[in-house]
């Protein structure tokens, strides 16, 4: 769906792509700009008042009681997803950050020591570029990259249409490194068997407070570059505490992505997922 | 900004619902929007004229009906009024605790012609 006006096009919409696919632009969309040429010509009241002139002669309105949630067509498509996954035993994460702490590093580190043991596969979310899926297709591990344009989070339809083009064989693992954020993800369930948040020691102990939906719906913490906590200033143990706080059923992992330090605990943790 | 989606995922359903009634626009929406969410309600209000345009949605009446955050402790059973996801148990501090309410995020109802 265009992350802008809901039409469906390709133009502003999710691009889903593998290394080395070529992205189609279409040349022919052009109701964005109709649009905003209307928008300029006519003035609209702030909270749309019914124009008098819209009402036609024997058109009486009447009141439809839907109560109908505004997530269930992304919770829909994420139990498909999810019994996708639960049918080939395939252990799906989605690996949520606020951009910079380390999603991809920690990824890359992680299919380097495991990939001979255990197959993977992969789906990037950015914004812009295959860059991050580059650095996966580098390591020989099966990616696609969603490049969500606009979109600030990825939504359960295009993880369902990354999953199609991956082809999946059973017992796997599937990596799901979200777009840099940590407000937008978090009310979008993708299907993921498991969500982990990361956040780095350069972010500030108070950050699972500060931003709590995100802590609240993960599983698993991996707190990262604690390589560099003799250079910063921050209270490991508060961060755990803060967390758990929002969420006191939170699981720690203390990691360097960089150094190797600490990631023997979370390959442990992959081997056997509780 | 997630409210986008939101408001697409809003229009998507008024769109939807208008047809199956066969009617033409919708005059009035009546939205439920829990404080614990995850919505911020001008956020909402920021992208929702860009996201109605040249909808069945432009033009109507939007009315938020905000519902306040209530938790139930697990360890002691109190029942309380939270604002933030992260709220403790007033009573015994537990920060174990069920959602009984706040999480709302739906379009109640429609008025179309
Ligand atoms: N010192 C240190 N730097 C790291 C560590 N992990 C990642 N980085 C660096 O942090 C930056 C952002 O990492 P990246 O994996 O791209 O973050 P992402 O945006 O969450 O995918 C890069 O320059 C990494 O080299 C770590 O454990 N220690
Ligand atoms: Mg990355
Ligand atoms: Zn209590």
């Amino acid at each position: 769906m265009c992350g802008t006006c809901g039409c469906g096009s390709e133009n502003n919409g999710p691009k889903i792509l593998k290394p080395g696919e070529h992205k189609h632009v279409h040349g022919d969309h052009h109701h964005h700009q109709e649009g905003h040429a209307h928008s300029h010509a006519t003035h609209h009241h702030h909270d749309g008042h019914v124009h008098t002139h819209d009402h036609s002669h024997d058109h009486k309105s009447k009141v439809l009681i839907i109560e109908q949630d505004i997530l269930q067509n992304n919770q829909v498509l994420a139990a498909r997803n999810r019994g996708y996954f639960e049918a080939k035993n395939i252990f799906a994460l989605n690996l949520v950050s606020s951009p910079g702490s380390g999603k991809t590093t920690v990824l890359e580190r992680t299919l380097t020591d495991l990939k001979d043991q255990i197959p993977f596969y992969v789906i990037e979310g950015d914004q812009q570029t295959m860059n991050d899926a580059n650095k996966i297709d580098a390591l020989n591990v099966p990616v696609i990259q969603i490049n969500t344009g606009k979109g600030c989070h990825l939504e359960s339809d295009m993880v369902f249409e990354a999953v199609k083009k991956l082809e999946m064989q059973n017992n796997a693992i599937l990596m799901i490194e979200n777009v840099g954020n940590l407000v937008c993800p978090s009310m979008f369930d993708l299907g993921e068997s498991k969500r982990v948040v990361i956040i780095s020691t350069t972010e500030g102990e108070d950050k699972p407070i500060k931003y709590p939906d995100m802590f609240h719906t993960s599983d698993i913490c991996i707190i990262n570059k604690i390589d560099l906590l003799p250079y910063v200033n921050v209270n490991v143990q508060k961060l755990k505490d803060y967390a758990l706080k929002v969420n006191p059923k939170l699981q720690f992992f203390e990691v360097s992505a960089t150094t190797g330090e600490g990631m023997q605990a979370w390959y442990d943790w992959l081997k056997i997922p509780s | 900004m997630h409210e986008l989606s939101i408001a697409l995922g809003i229009v998507k359903i008024a769109e939807d619902e208008t047809a199956k009634a066969k009617a033409k626009k919708v005059t009035k929406i009546e939205l439920q929007v829990g404080v614990l969410s995850g919505i911020e309600i001008d956020s909402l209000n920021f992208v929702w004229e860009s996201a109605v345009k040249s909808t069945v949605l432009e033009n109507a009446e939007k009315v938020i009906d905000i519902i306040e955050g209530k938790g139930k402790c697990v360890d002691c059973d109190t029942e309380f009024e939270m604002e933030n996801i992260y709220d403790c148990c007033p009573n015994c501090g537990s920060n174990f605790k069920g959602i009984l309410k706040g999480k709302e995020l739906s379009v109640k109802a429609l008025e179309v012609i």
